[in-house]
């Protein structure tokens, strides 16, 4: 068991995962001197510095903005709490040692050293209170894409060992056993068999040859492994050719939500060389939103070369089989309402394809206000759902989400991302709220139309 | 008389000089910054035209964001706006620009250039009131925010009492309007005024990385 697995054990039984409540802190890794710390996080952020990236960091305006698309200020009306805010020891950083005019800075002081206080302080804006969802990257008038800035920021942060203890814990878990859960292969394997039963249907597992490779994600893997059975039913009714492989099945990427690149890499590759491995044509991610993210508009920075194959969010092939009409499915009487996993919609481009399936199922669908590429984050992405330190913002930011909901008067709340899932569940347990999240994907899995 | 001759002749060639070297070397250093190539199988082609496209639809916020950002948004407008009519509509600026540029068009009315100079200057003493009491705007602000907005805003103070009358002879005010002006240009390339050329690099950028995901710009 790793140093931080020990220091702090995982909740495995609770309804998402997390480690045994710890007090208000901030978290360092590893023993560096501080000094030390402030470097790595420096170099490490200045590693990424491209065009686009010193284009924005020369752009902002001051102008606010961008805090009024970001659910974590419009619930508590903190400033802190704006999203370039959470940028600013990094922009200072920009402005000391990359910018244009860097020995000016340096030489009158007019930019100050940051310090290893001020990166403990932003630790919790660039962790806890960023979901990535990239609201305010569509408010800013500069066109200034701050959620990935923040993802850049995470970079250094994770080199300086500055990340908060459980997404550290959960990351290196991941990269260490192949999940952040503990569904390791065999683990996979033998849940993927128990679905089988239970959904009497047939799991391919390390096929030699497929053409598509369907990846999962671990939060379904141990909590929502309905998921398995529901894919394997669906790609078993089209015919078509396909597996999961052992060696890359996990799609969630700790090593990206944490600020590792190294492990990003790393557990990408996983997937690209089983894919590779088996001649797909075709992997289909989960319902995962920043699994989409990491493979589909990562990958190829990942592999240093485009992928040899397409990738899909899993919404995005049922959107694609139902409208050719090779899946077939039933009419369902039921009025629902559709939350927009950010990494899937605003992010992703794929809005439209959950749309497509619910209309084939003829669901009544109730959007909410806003919604599609608008809507306002569940506050568990990101990785801030692992953050037991941050629930209690979290909670504040889903109060957003209930109205919406609520205000939809639909009876059911559908979505295509188990992430959003698990802290809409765990919300809604501490709400004692009466609506339920299910997923799109068992909803069309339940109504098939199979000869 | 002599300081008029100055702001006019060695001063504004000064500024000229200063301004175009700072230009340069801003642009000069974002474009020696690496590209970086985006590898990812595009949704759909026309990147490019998304770049472009998200110049142009980013000057109006999508429409689930309005209502948060009315005012600020309302007050920007304003003197953006009444900055360009009273630069590009005043008849002596027009004479200014024609001197060194040999372009010339007709100027606007004369009371419509004073009323939008009055109503500019209201709308930058607003902006200034906003970011201050602001808290949010408060907390971002720094040196150039206020710097920026202090000689922005000399410009159209001393261009209006210059055409008033008010405070000195006619020459001195002139002066002291055109120094304004050359401390503009000298300042314009170093804090946040390069904001109006950065932002066409800005939201092209941002503009061409989501069109090719198929995602809202
Ligand atoms: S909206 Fe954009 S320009 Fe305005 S403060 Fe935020 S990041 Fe800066
Ligand atoms: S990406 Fe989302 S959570 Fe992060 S600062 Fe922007 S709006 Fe807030």
């Amino acid at each position: 068991m790793n140093e931080a697995v020990e220091n702090h054990p995982l909740e495995m039984d609770k309804e998402r995962f997390g480690i045994k409540e710890p007090g208000a802190r901030y978290d360092l890794q590893g023993d560096i001197p501080n000094e030390e710390r402030v470097r790595k996080a420096m170099v490490n952020f200045a590693k990424d510095i491209n065009r686009t990236t010193a284009t924005y960091m020369e752009a902002c305006v001051h102008c606010g903005q961008c805090a009024e698309a970001c659910h974590y200020y419009v619930q508590t009306g903190d400033p802190k709490y704006t999203p370039i805010w959470k940028l600013e020891v990094f922009k200072q950083a920009y402005k000391r040692e990359a910018s244009p005019f860097a020995p000016f800075y340096r030489m009158f002081n007019l930019k100050k050293k940051i310090s290893v206080e001020q990166l403990e302080e932003w630790q919790e804006l660039i962790y806890d209170s960023c979901t990535m969802c990239g609201r305010c990257s569509l408010v800013c008038p500069m066109g200034i894409d701050i959620a990935t800035l923040v993802g850049l920021a995470r970079h250094g942060m994770f080199k300086a060992g500055l990340v908060p203890h459980e997404l550290h814990a959960v990351a290196e878990r991941a990269e260490q056993e192949g999940s952040p859960l503990g569904a390791t292969a065999s683990v996979f394997e033998d849940r993927a068999d128990w679905m089988a039963d239970e959904h009497d249907t047939d799991v391919n597992f390390d096929k030699e040859k497929a053409d598509i490779l369907v990846a999962m994600s671990s939060i379904e893997i141990m909590k929502y492994p309905n998921s398995i059975g529901a894919t394997a039913r669906i790609l078993n009714a089209l015919g078509e050719s396909w597996t999961f492989r052992s060696e890359g099945y996990e799609a969630t990427n700790f090593g990206m939500l944490s600020g590792n690149v190294e492990w990003q890499k790393h557990m990408t590759m996983k997937i690209i060389d089983a894919a590779v491995k088996c001649g797909a044509k075709l992997v289909v991610l989960p319902e995962c939103g920043h699994a989409y993210g990491a493979l589909r508009w990562q990958g190829a920075a990942m592999y240093g070369k485009p992928l040899p194959f397409k990738v899909q969010h899993i919404s995005e092939f049922l959107a694609d089989v139902v409208s050719s009409g090779r899946l077939k499915v039933k009419k369902v009487n039921q009025t629902v309402t559709f939350h927009d996993p950010c990494q899937v919609s605003r992010r992703g481009g794929a809005t439209n394809a959950p749309r497509v399936v619910m209309e084939a199922l003829g669901v009544d669908l109730k959007e909410m206000t806003p919604t599609g590429d608008f809507n306002w984050c569940c506050g568990g992405g990101g990785g801030v759902v692992t953050i037991h330190r941050a629930d209690k913002l979290r909670y504040k930011v889903f109060e957003l989400k209930m109205d919406q909901i609520e205000n939809t008067g639909a009876d059911t709340v559908l979505s295509t991302c188990s992430n959003c899932r698990q802290s809409f569940n765990d919300a809604q347990q501490h709400f004692n709220w009466d609506k339920n999240m299910e997923s799109l994907l068992e909803l069309v899995a339940d109504n098939l139309i199979e000869d | 008389m002599e300081l008029l001759e100055f702001a006019r002749g060695d001063g504004l060639q000064i500024a000229v000089t200063i301004f175009a070297a700072g230009l340069i070397w801003r642009l000069v250093h974002l474009l020696m910054t690496l590209k970086k190539t985006d590898l990812s199988e595009a949704r759909q082609a026309g990147e490019k035209a998304g770049g472009i496209r998200t110049i142009f639809s980013r000057f109006l916020h999508h429409e689930p964001f309005r209502e948060r950002t009315r005012n600020g948004t309302i007050i920007a407008y304003t003197f953006h706006i009444g900055l360009a009519i009273i630069f590009f509509g005043g008849a002596p600026h027009i004479l200014f620009i024609e001197s060194f540029s040999g372009l010339a068009w007709s100027p606007m009315p004369t009371v419509v250039v004073h009323v939008t100079a009055a109503v500019t200057l209201a709308a930058l003493i607003a902006a200034v009131v906003r970011r201050m009491r602001h808290p949010v705007l408060n907390m971002l602000s720094n040196f150039d925010d206020y710097f920026s907005w202090l000689i922005t805003t000399l410009p159209v103070i001393t261009g209006l009492l210059a055409v008033a009358h008010i405070g000195a002879r006619y020459e001195v005010l002139l002066a002291i309007h055109i120094l304004s002006f050359d401390a503009f240009l000298i300042w314009f390339p170093f804090g946040k005024l390069m904001h109006s050329i950065i932002v066409f690099g800005s939201r092209y950028t941002t503009g061409v990385t989501f069109t090719r995901r198929g995602a809202r710009v």
